[in-house]
């Protein structure tokens, strides 16, 4: 009952904007009914997870006459519920303050609303019809909040590309959700549960739900509109849908590969693990050579993505090969990686959010010493870079463990491409680890560490009181969620009991505070315990220094090995900071080439330093398609200038073809 | 209660025995360069004449300057804890594996990275910029020694690697010998010896470790000294522990196995620190972007390992 009245209480919101757009105080009133809606929503699926109330569904008689509406929470769904509400209700009162200064914020208000119902809708669809529907709700209401600011015409191609790549994305899941439903047309979840669908298409329907999920949550090589779009919407909107809508789209992979279809081969299993591996080290690879904020988190998105599919194949390894316990634990981590990802995702991009709005810039090289200016903005957003990079005690640290853990089991897999194929995954996932921790320490170190850059980094000040509590919310659920790892994967455990059929404690071994999948010799840890001990010798070390040694403190110039220099341009930027992975891997992944153009001797000219990448996926793939796209085009253009008689030829040619068709269909 | 109480002991013991460590590589390194070098002591007396000196901070520098050197060495000093020394028998062995420790160690260079960064200067970013382009292929390769590991000993927990050798179910394996060549290539990058980076060098362009520390004074320095020996002692202790546990008490083991335990500990640390002052003097020092080449080595090596496994279970 709250769940639904607080779902339809949302398109009323946004009728209410439309109405009344023209008050700014109506902005701010919507933000809040929108708060008020996902923390009714946040709690109403705390209380499913919790198994208060089973599975309860639904059936309205919404939609065609002879169609209903199903929908039903079960704990996959009621999970979900917390992962889209919880960062909604945080973007939403960042957004209270944040959207104050929005110059195109009645192209945004209105659809924010929709765009949460469509999320929302989708998790709680029992049917196919609902399930879609919902899908291109979400689509469209954030394609619309990707066009708000549409004089850029950077934007205008962001949202052209996006638009196409949604279309792709729900043409794929449609004849993947029909060809689950059958002939029968019976479209529910249920029935589709039941069906046996043997091998042709059972294969098409796994491969086309991983390609239409896969182009929303962002998998290489379909993740080119996500860079593109997430950036160009209003921050708390990418931070929406960079935190949540990938991982609605991964709840849609979940609930098919998981639940509605019944035999998954292991052979998906090591595709998605390949893919998923790839996705990660691409994505951070793209991530460490961006000079835009905005930009470089989107693409850690995609990278986190990747990280999150590892583990969901190496379940449906696991699963497929019948080792159940196993499956559990990898789909465990798998969702817990969701988790962690949605909550500093939200974060960084409200980071981002709040740096925006005080300096007006998104490039990295034009920020600088921003956390002496934006103290609360920049120790939110460092815990959230800290997170990022896997670091303990941080929640983004537990679930790569879990991941990795599980991936050290891979090998006991039967089968030789399984047993070759998980080290080099598990080499994978390390590195695109590494390599993340470079890219926020790059992205952190230039924006927010150092000397203003210019003057609009240099007169910034920190946001308002809302919008660093929106900050500060997040960055204790970062916390939290890492330091007390053991209650949410015995949370998790109840989501993934019913997909995987076993129900287990990762902590079964050891008791509360360890995390030790498996069994405790395997390999366990223990975050609380860490951060104890880790306080407790900080805390000797600050005090023994302190009474030990001089508390004498100067400020002064900086050395600089004795360079004495004011120039705020000589510190390292973005690009330069990459420098040296542009070396190690930009030569062959994005073919960079670094040349220096020296002036004649006599000319005072500057000498130029540049650098010229390509990005092998755009080049590649989509430029070529889209010149074949064009060349197709072309061709068929030609059949608008025929004469009469080609003409009359034309529909000749396919009357015969279609009764030739009719009549073999009658035979067999 | 002995766990917690050897966990105490390793807990001085670790931090109490890294500069010593250092100052005989140091002093080891002088000997072979015909210099009669200073005392292993010195460290000792370093240490506490940076802690009587000012510290002076950069009127740039936010609080992440002053915080960095502190999480670092407590982060490291915590690492150092984990790994069992001279007994297995410490209570929090469990609480972190080779992967956990992976990562804490990443704690003090992600805090160093940014504290190069935070003063504004040239040559901060430098070095923030190579020491993370070093981490990100250290790292992976440190992982797949890691599962290397998991597969010979199944699991990933160094207290119980060390049992499972020390009960003797192990035999010579070639993939044993590939993990220790990479876990070593590991250890001279994490800790910025010879080739890769030179401890004792201020020279600009090959600085790497010491360009991102090169504002701090007084105690932030004394920290961040004391920081990267304790590092050190830890990679020695790791490599000890994992390719030669042989003497290491085993839970259960009386007064007399712990003193083995801990003579054993101190000759293991003795011949690795004279081994690297050894190796330190006899080769030279690479240019910067060979590093990817020397630790993609170690990368595919931690892989080879893996894989060779396969090879001689078939076998």
């Amino acid at each position: 009952m709250l769940i639904a009245s607080a779902l339809l209480s949302l398109p009323l919101l946004s009728l209410f904007v439309i109405a009344f757009g023209r008050w700014g105080r109506a902005h701010s009133v919507a933000y809040a009914g929108c708060f008020v809606a996902a923390v009714s929503l946040f709690s109403g699926g705390l209380e499913h997870l919790g198994g208060v109330w089973g599975a309860p569904s639904l059936v309205l008689p919404i939609g065609l006459p002879w169609l209903k509406a199903h929908f039903r929470i079960d704990n996959l769904s009621a999970l979900f519920l917390l992962v889209v509400n919880f960062s909604a209700a945080v973007a939403s009162a960042f957004a209270i303050g944040y959207s104050a200064h929005l110059p195109e914020r009645r192209r945004v208000t209105p659809f924010y609303p929709l765009f949460l119902f469509g999320m929302n809708t989708v998790l709680v669809a029992d049917d196919a019809f609902v399930f879609l529907v919902a899908w291109e709700f979400m689509s469209l209401a954030s394609w619309l909040m990707v066009l708000a600011d549409h004089q850029k015409a950077e934007n205008r191609r962001a949202a052209g590309i996006y638009l196409i790549m949604a279309v792709f994305g729900t043409f794929c899941l449609l004849p993947a959700l029909g060809l689950m439903a059958g002939p029968g047309g019976d479209y529910t979840f249920a029935a589709m549960r039941l069906r046996d669908m043997g091998g042709v298409v059972g294969f098409l329907v796994v491969l086309l739900t991983v390609l239409g999920t896969g182009s929303k949550a962002g998998l290489m090589p379909l993740h080119v509109w996500l860079p593109l779009a997430h950036p160009a919407a209003p921050s708390h909107v990418s931070a929406l849908m960079s935190g949540v809508m990938t991982k609605v789209a991964l709840y849609g992979l979940i609930r098919v590969l998981f639940d509605l279809h019944g035999e998954v081969g292991w052979q998906w299993g090591a595709a998605l693990m390949v893919v998923g591996g790839v996705t990660a080290v691409m994505g951070v690879l793209y991530a460490v050579m961006q000079d835009d904020l905005k930009t470089l988190l989107a693409y850690s998105t995609v990278e986190n993505v990747g990280v999150v599919v590892i583990g969901l194949g190496l379940a449906l390894a696991f699963k497929a090969d019948g080792e159940n316990l196993l499956a559990a634990l990898a789909l465990v981590a798998g969702l817990y990686h969701i988790v962690n990802h949605s909550v500093f995702k939200t974060l960084l991009f409200l980071g981002a959010g709040a740096v925006i709005s005080a300096t007006g810039r998104r490039s990295i090289s034009a920020l600088g010493g921003l956390l002496n200016r934006m103290p609360w903005t920049g120790a939110a957003f460092l815990v959230a870079a800290a997170s990022a990079s896997a670091l303990p005690p941080l929640n983004g640290f537990v679930s790569e463990w879990l991941i990795l853990q599980t991936l050290f089991k891979g090998p006991g897999l039967p089968h030789w491409a399984m047993k070759f194929g998980v080290p080099v995954v598990g080499a994978l996932l390390a590195l695109a680890a590494a390599l993340a921790a470079t890219c926020f320490v790059r992205a952190y170190g230039v924006a927010f560490l150092g000397r203003p850059r210019s003057d609009a980094a240099r007169e910034a000040g920190d946001v308002s009181f809302g919008m660093r509590m929106s900050l500060v919310v997040l960055a204790v659920a970062c916390v939290v969620l890492g330091v007390i790892p053991v209650t949410v994967t015995d949370a998790l455990s109840h989501v993934v009991q019913p997909l995987t059929g076993v129900s287990f404690a990762v902590s079964a071994d050891l008791g509360w505070p360890w995390l030790s999948p498996v069994s405790s010799h395997r390999g366990s840890y223990s975050g609380t315990l860490l951060v104890m001990v880790g306080l407790a010798l900080f805390g000797v070390v600050v005090v023994l220094v302190h009474r030990f040694g001089t508390e004498a403190l100067r400020r002064s110039d900086a050395w600089d090995c004795g360079h004495r220099e004011d120039i705020p341009q000589t510190q390292y930027t973005g690009p330069s900071f990459s420098q040296p992975l542009r070396r190690v891997f930009g030569g062959t992944v994005f073919r960079a080439r670094e040349s220096v153009q020296m002036p004649p001797p006599g000319d005072d000219s500057p000498a130029r330093h540049s650098v010229s990448m390509i990005d092998p996926v755009w080049d590649g793939l989509y430029a070529r398609l889209g010149l074949a796209v064009e060349w197709v085009a072309d061709q068929v253009n030609r059949l608008q200038f025929l004469t009469v008689r080609g003409y009359l030829l034309m529909m000749f040619c396919t009357l015969v073809f279609m009764l030739l068709v009719v009549a073999m269909r009658q035979q067999s | 209660m002995t766990a917690v109480l050897w966990q105490m002991v390793q807990v001085v013991l670790v931090v109490a025995l890294a500069p010593l460590v250092t100052g005989w590589v140091r002093w080891v390194k002088a000997r072979l360069n015909g210099r009669r070098g200073a005392s292993p002591w010195q460290p000792y007396r370093d240490f506490y004449r940076l802690l009587q000196k000012e510290a002076v901070v950069a009127h740039s520098a936010s609080w992440v300057f002053r915080a960095a050197p502190y999480i670092t060495f407590a982060s490291v000093w915590l690492a150092a804890c984990i790994i069992p020394t001279f007994t297995t028998n410490i209570f929090l062995a469990p609480a972190a594996d080779l992967i956990a420790l992976v990562a804490l160690l990443a704690i003090g260079r992600f805090w160093t990275a940014l504290a190069g960064m935070d003063v504004g200067t040239a040559f901060g970013g430098l070095g923030a910029s190579r020491e993370m382009m070093i981490a990100s292929l250290a790292e992976p390769a440190m992982l797949m020694v890691s599962f290397s590991l998991s597969l010979v000993s199944g699991t990933t927990q160094p207290a119980q690697i060390v049992a499972f050798v020390l009960t003797g179910e192990i035999g010579i394996e070639v993939s044993l010998g590939l993990a220790l060549a990479a876990l070593f290539m590991v250890a001279i990058a994490e800790n910025g010896r010879i080739p890769i980076d030179n401890p004792a060098t201020h020279l600009e362009l090959t600085m790497v470790h010491e360009a991102m520390v090169l504002e701090y004074s007084g105690r932030h320095l004394a920290m961040v000294e004391a920081a990267q020996m304790v590092r050190l002692t830890l990679f020695m202790a790791l490599i000890a522990c994992l390719f030669a546990p042989w003497g290491m008490a085993m839970p259960g083991a009386g007064p007399v196995g712990v003193t083995v335990g801990m003579l054993a500990f101190l000759a293991k640390m003795f011949i690795l620190a004279t081994a690297l002052a050894w190796f330190e003097t006899a080769i030279a020092k690479m240019r910067v972007f060979r590093y990817a080449d020397f630790l993609g080595g170690a990368l595919l090596l931690g892989l080879l390992a893996t894989i060779f496994l396969y090879v001689s279970e078939a076998v």
